[in-house]
């Protein structure tokens, strides 16, 4: 369950880049193959805020997905796990998206 | 409040920031005190009952002739595991992580302030038994050392991906108990390559030491160098005898 720790992180930086100003409702970028769930986030994000400026906030999480290169054909293709293997056959492949673990912004009032 | 007019809107503040820049910040610090004391850090991650805590008992009594080995242990709880380290003949400090399931830079970097391996050193992480979270903290380590054993099954590499990409070295411990277990090598093997190509395990066996010269060669081979020419130090590249055991 290290989405608590994830959560409490997301507290802290948000709390610090954003001082007092009361924090209505942050926006997470969540790849697909962050090695994150979505959901044990927003399970966690309330219980992480509570008694901080960013207690209430929304959470917004988008999800991209992951994709990938092969570094034999240099074709590019959408993965939907880390079991990596090209079309062609290859499992030389580069994974080029849907990693991202990122706070992209926040609303204040 | 609005930045423009003072009216009571709502603002967007764009951050664009890694949500675990912090950890990877403090990971990088760890990693830059580990370069300018040439000391090989190595965190070792597998699940409960691995063979971890065996594997590093081993290890100490064979790496300690070389050079100061330390070990930082995670556990949820319990100081047992530094207790056996400690008696294997390296310095231990137990992290107890009560509900958290992983180690952070943040704990490395204050097991370090409390431990003070010299220049030269072999320290061991043994991160909390789990197979997901630790995946994913960086703890400024110069190496990532997954053990899986031949109990826990073929496949673990394809349900736990994560753990397994961000391995160096794959360590396939209790070998010494394949005659008794039905469970396929080759689709272990294929499980942990399809997940990180290049990855090959190496066998082991902590208790009855198959393969562990093997181990004990990839960790010298990653020791930095930390003598200038011709200048004499002790330190994993060190012939053994070169400096008194360390005993902690």
């Amino acid at each position: 369950m290290h989405e608590l720790a994830i959560a409490e992180s997301i507290v802290e930086t948000v709390g610090g880049r954003c001082g007092d100003a009361r924090v209505t409702r942050v926006l997470l970028s969540v790849g697909k193959l962050s090695g994150v769930v979505p959901d044990a986030i927003r399970f966690c994000f309330d219980l992480a805020a509570a008694g901080t400026p960013v207690a209430g906030a929304r959470l917004d999480i988008e999800e991209p997905d992951g994709w990938a290169r092969c570094r034999s054909c240099g074709g590019e293709f959408g993965v939907d796990d880390l079991i990596l293997l090209c079309p062609c056959g290859s499992a030389d492949v580069e994974v080029r998206g849907g990693e991202s673990l990122t706070i992209r912004s926040v609303e204040v009032t | 409040m609005c930045g423009t007019c003072g009216c009571a809107a709502p603002t967007t503040i764009a951050l664009e920031q890694r949500v675990l820049e912090k950890n990877d910040l403090l990971a990088e610090r760890n990693r830059e005190w580990f370069a300018r004391r040439h000391i090989l850090a190595v965190n070792l991650m597998s699940s409960p009952g691995s063979g971890k805590t065996t594997l590093l008992e081993r290890t100490v009594r064979a790496m300690a002739e070389r050079a100061p080995v330390f070990v930082i242990e995670g556990d949820q709880a319990t100081g047992l595991d530094s207790g056996r380290i400690r008696a294997a003949g390296a310095r231990a400090l137990q992290i107890n992580t009560g509900a958290g399931c992983h180690l952070d830079a943040a704990m490395v970097a204050r097991g370090l302030r409390e431990l003070d391996p010299p220049e030269g050193s072999l320290l061991f992480v043994e991160n909390v038994g789990n197979l997901v979270c630790p995946a994913l903290f960086d703890l400024g380590e110069s190496a990532r050392v997954v053990v899986a054993s031949v109990t826990e099954g073929a496949d673990k590499p394809l349900k736990y991906p994560h753990m397994f990409r961000c391995a160096d070295l794959l360590l396939l411990n209790k070998v010494d108990l394949l005659p008794h277990l039905d469970v396929d090598l080759a689709a272990f093997e294929r499980a942990a390559a399809s997940v990180r190509p290049g990855l090959v395990p190496l066998p082991v066996s902590a208790t009855r030491g198959d393969g562990l010269e093997s181990w004990y060669g990839w960790l010298r081979a990653r020791a930095p160098r930390s003598s200038a020419p011709g200048e004499v130090r002790g330190g994993l590249l060190a012939q053994p005898g070169m400096r008194a055991v360390h005993r902690g």
